[in-house]
């Protein structure tokens, strides 16, 4: 009985699971469509290469994707260097202030950005940041701040006060404390923050696309030369968005164990 | 009395106790970030501020001069501005409600053992990577394309009409696709929630003799509560300015039918280039982003202090 | 060891001298074929130019236009070349954004450029921007369709003919479509088709006193005339097509008819995208009350900002995207039917074009488009598909709003109307046009 429960539930499951990758599938086998191929849905059909090839003599995809690399990660670390100190501050001494701190630096995010696109644009142009990874790296840095700040202060605070005022009872540094108590504690919980950050640097399209022209655009500016072009598009742009998503699914994927383990929330106590 | 006990708002349980006095040294250590995020957020603010008080277009340098409150009246007089706040609301109410319920549902489900389970939770997770325009230009044109899409050639093959997703159920359509991006996040944050009840916990409740719908109801939901305010929050902040989805697949029509605040602060500021407009809307936003977050502050606050 | 370095070093030092006295131009440009194959053949500028490096910022035209607004507006400099067209330009060289044209050699033979886009393309008799391709509007229809049903397309077809035409060849349980249109928001996007339409049904956007005269008699009659043929003979989601939508249905063989921007000929026969290459009829664009205005004038044109760092790079690469030798180039690499359309007199002379089917009908309506004269009655602006002044991509969009959602079936097409002539009213009362 337990046994066709289980296989009920895998089937269900598997059934969600495979209409939900399903879009992304799709899209995946038709990158290796021909463009007219594209506009009919078989699944049988002739392989070909022919939509990478052109995607990569047209576009510099690895120059596209060093920038993603470098921004994406840049950010995070970052914003590790403001987040880190002051989520340590918040949940291990906190003060009467503090939830309504982190309540105003998560509210900082609610400002759309498509309002703020001018000013921007000014201080940048001042700043000599335009089109530059420095100023997209800036840029992130802040947008993801309040996150960043956030999950590593729900992560701290699992982490019981009791063992870090055993250490200094023991006689620890501060120092000590941190590294050798502090950090093999919240190092999951941070590698997960810092994925998700990655993840919403990579994605983040709006002000990749308008601070940045050559030198420093992105892969979400590498899209968006293919998104809505003259003539037959679907093959191209299956594949560049194949392209374009692959280095960060593949990552989600391999480093998925960390992710969940991170995400707790304090939700373990 | 303690000093924790006096606070409004309860601090984590791990926490030594708040202190009134905080130690200068530590504060030193929060102050680098609240002073970037007070840079980041008064500057380009005050910036729009000035801005959404005198006439500025881009385009024409013509217009200029103070405008009092010229722009909020040009702007409230929109057509498109009620609906833009009322599909700015749908459209959070929405995705809010879909992720949470569908993601409990599927967290349960997978909260199960059966064949091959790591690799579906790697199909269902997938979303989440992927960027917001790609995955509106997927549906778009993949899914849900009246002529090409595979939804319209399956109803053909049917012998039916297929549907005009975008004309005839636009909000709809934005909400289906925004719920896809967004249902791997809430599922895995339930997901890994549910995995930290005990199993002792659930099995005492079955001796008890609840059954399955009792034990979700009074055992699952109530230990989700604290994760599910964790999505709420989240996903309200990136729900609020939702604009790339739009902007790809319907540019905010037809008519007005699936204007938000943002795109609507998009099309006045940057289509037609009228910064003191589009200024206004973006204040208007931050205005409408801070109800919304008063009333998150208090769901959360009570939702902290629940345990 | 050493020996090893010291080679590399120097290279490396040549390298970076190199690049120190290369000039960086950054071009921005729209995503179409006509871009990509430029940027095909740019190499072969940089081989003749080593001390210029090209740079490449492609996006869809709607991001195209707000990133070079903002940046030129603003005097950035972040691009050395911006592709603007017909609208924008004489009202960015009005600013003083732009640098006007510098003298051109005569084996650039300015006078072979057709007048109407030398003209446009300048502000008080001073050349701003040089054309990389124009364009009209015309018919397309299916030949084979239409001999099939029997039907015969006059010479200057009106748009009565069209409504029939289409309920003839709309066949819904084959998938086929009578007629296709534009219908995606957008002043460049449904508003330039309605334009033309408009403009032939006796309409106009203003009178000479800048009042907005969007709930005419004249726009309610085109408006329900378009509305109703999509209704009844175009395909379904026809809200959200554009251009390239509909270009779409058209090769893949789903749409039996449509009006739109002659460049898209090159793009029907071109066998590799298109299954119905060969098979297409080109007839001027349909009038109804008056020819004037029936269909469009626009050009894409490249223009050098007054912030740009690399101006004379940039004006040299210019000249040579928009030369003779340039559209040689392309015949050479992808056909005679492939070069960048409707700027020179000289492609069309060439007999080997004058094959393409689609040459006569482009030079014909390229030849009557006159911008000066839009309408049946005399208006204060210029322009077919666009009203010239700075504010019309605001109120032309809004009104493309209205109108598609007319057409999805949000209510009525008068009161979407209404809507419009108010917001028109509002937008040029704020400009100060209208007191």
């Amino acid at each position: 009985m337990k046994k066709y429960g289980n296989l009920i539930l895998g089937i269900v499951g598997w059934i969600i699971a495979i209409i939900i990758f399903f879009p992304i599938f799709w899209m995946a086998i038709t990158a290796f469509k021909t463009e007219q191929g594209a506009y009919s849905p078989n699944l049988i059909f002739i392989p070909t290469l022919d939509s990478f090839r052109e995607v990569f003599s047209r576009s510099n995809y690895l120059g596209f994707m060093m920038n993603s690399i470098f921004i994406s990660i840049g950010s995070t670390l970052v914003c590790f260097i403001f987040a880190i100190p002051a989520a340590y501050k918040m949940s291990f001494f906190p003060t009467l202030k503090t939830q309504s701190t982190l309540l105003w630096m998560l509210s900082t995010k609610m400002m759309p950005a498509v309002g703020v696109l001018v000013p921007i644009y000014f201080l940048f142009r001042t700043f000599g940041l335009l089109d530059t990874v420095t100023g997209l790296i800036v840029i992130y840095t802040l947008m993801n701040l309040p996150i960043a700040v956030w999950m590593s202060y729900t992560y701290f605070c699992e982490i019981p006060a009791a063992i870090l005022e055993a250490g200094r009872i023991d006689g620890a540094t501060v120092w000590q404390e941190l590294w050798h108590l502090l950090r093999p504690m919240s190092l999951p919980g941070l590698s997960s923050t810092a994925l998700i950050l990655i993840i919403f640097a990579w994605n983040e399209a709006f002000w990749s696309i308008n601070l940045t022209s050559a030198k420093a655009a992105p892969l979400t500016a590498f899209i968006a030369s293919y998104s809505s072009p003259e003539g037959l598009f679907w093959a191209k742009l299956s594949a560049a968005s194949l392209l374009a998503v692959a280095p960060i699914m593949v990552l989600g994927w391999l480093t998925q164990k960390q992710l969940v383990q991170g995400l707790t929330f304090g939700a373990v106590k | 009395m303690s000093i924790a006990a006096q606070q409004p708002v309860a601090v984590p349980i791990a926490a030594p106790g708040a202190v009134e006095k905080p130690n200068r040294l530590l504060t030193l250590l929060q102050a680098p970030a609240v002073i970037v995020l007070f840079l980041w957020m008064i500057v380009p603010l005050a910036m729009t501020i000035y801005f959404s008080f005198i006439r500025y277009s881009l385009v024409n340098p013509d217009v200029k001069g103070f405008a009092g409150l010229e722009n909020y009246q040009f702007l409230t007089e929109d057509e498109s501005f009620w609906p833009a706040i009322i599909n700015t609301v749908l459209l959070m109410g929405a995705v809010l409600i879909i992720t949470v319920v569908v993601g409990t549902l599927l967290a349960v489900l997978y909260d199960r053992d059966f064949f091959g389970k790591n690799v579906a939770t790697l199909l269902v997770i997938a979303p989440f990577f992927v960027m917001p325009t790609v995955s509106a230009l997927i549906w778009k044109n993949f899914i849900m394309h009246p002529v090409y899409g595979l939804g319209a050639l399956f109803l053909q093959k049917l012998g039916l009409h297929s549907i005009d997703w975008f004309g005839d159920y636009p909000l709809i359509s934005i909400i289906i696709i925004i719920s896809w991006e967004w249902l791997p996040f809430a599922f895995l944050i339930l997901f890994t929630s549910l995995k930290s009840l005990d199993n002792e916990q659930k099995e005492a409740a079955a001796i008890d003799g609840a059954n399955p719908f009792q034990l979700f109801l009074f055992i699952i939901v109530p230990h989700l509560q604290r994760a599910i305010g964790v999505i709420v929050m989240i996903e309200t902040i990136f729900l609020l300015s939702i604009f790339a989805e739009i902007y790809t697949t319907t540019s905010g029509g037809p008519g007005h039918a699936t204007t938000n605040l943002a795109y609507l602060v998009y099309s006045l500021g940057l289509q037609q280039f009228n910064v003191g407009i589009g200024s206004a809307g973006g204040i208007l936003a931050v205005i409408l982003a801070n109800i919304v977050a008063y009333f998150l502050v208090k769901m959360l606050a009570q939702n902290l202090k629940g345990r | 060891m050493k020996r090893l370095a010291f080679p590399f070093l120097t290279f490396l030092l040549t390298a970076v001298s190199a690049l120190a006295q290369q000039k960086t131009v950054t071009i921005a440009v729209v995503n179409n074929p006509d871009m990509i194959e430029l940027k095909k053949l740019s190499p072969k500028f940089e081989e003749k130019n080593p001390d210029i490096k090209l740079n490449w910022v492609i996006v869809e035209e709607n991001v195209l236009r707000q990133r070079v607004t903002t940046d030129v507006s603003t005097g950035s400099g972040q691009f050395d070349i911006v592709f603007i067209g017909l609208y924008e330009t004489p009202l960015f060289a009005k600013r003083g954004w732009l640098r006007p044209i510098g003298d051109l050699p005569s084996d650039f033979d300015p006078d072979d450029v057709f007048k109407s886009l030398r003209d446009g393309l300048s502000y008080q008799g001073k050349l701003y921007a040089l054309p990389f391709y124009g364009e009209s509007s015309m018919l397309m229809y299916r030949k084979d369709l239409f001999d099939e049903k029997g039907l015969k397309m006059p010479e200057q077809p009106k748009y009565e003919d069209i409504k029939k035409f289409a309920d003839a060849l709309t066949d819904k349980a084959k998938g086929v479509y009578g007629i296709t249109l534009r219908g995606k928001p957008g002043w460049g996007e449904n508003m330039a088709f309605l334009d033309t339409l408009i403009n032939t049904f006796g309409g106009t956007w203003f009178d000479m006193k800048w009042n907005p005269t969007i709930d005419s008699p004249e726009w309610k009659k085109a408006v329900n005339f378009y509305v109703d043929l999509l209704k009844a003979d175009g395909p379904p989601g026809a809200s959200s097509n554009g251009f390239n939508e509909n270009l779409t249905l058209m090769t893949s063989g789903k749409a039996a008819m449509w009006i739109d921007a002659t460049v898209a000929g090159s793009m029907l026969e071109n066998p590799k995208e298109s299954q119905v290459a060969g098979k297409i009829g080109y007839a001027p664009s349909p009038i109804e009350a008056t020819p004037n205005g029936s269909h469009w004038l626009w050009s894409w044109a490249f223009a050098i900002p007054k912030a740009a760092k690399q101006a004379d790079a940039a004006q040299k690469f210019a000249m040579w995207a928009t030369s003779k030798d340039y559209i040689k180039m392309v015949a050479a690499d992808e056909g005679p039917f492939a070069v960048p359309p409707g700027t020179r007199k000289s492609t069309y002379d060439n007999p080997e074009y004058q094959k393409a089917p689609f040459a006569a009908a482009t030079l014909q309506a390229m030849n009557s488009a006159d911008p000066t004269n839009p309408c049946i009655k005399p208006v204060p602006y210029t322009g077919i598909q666009f009203v010239s002044i700075p504010e019309f991509q605001s109120f032309g969009t809004v009104v493309g709003q209205n109108i598609s959602g007319a057409l999805a079936g949000k209510g009525t097409v008068e009161q979407a109307l209404k809507e419009s002539q108010s917001a028109v009213s509002r937008a040029v009362k704020q400009a100060g046009l209208l007191k």
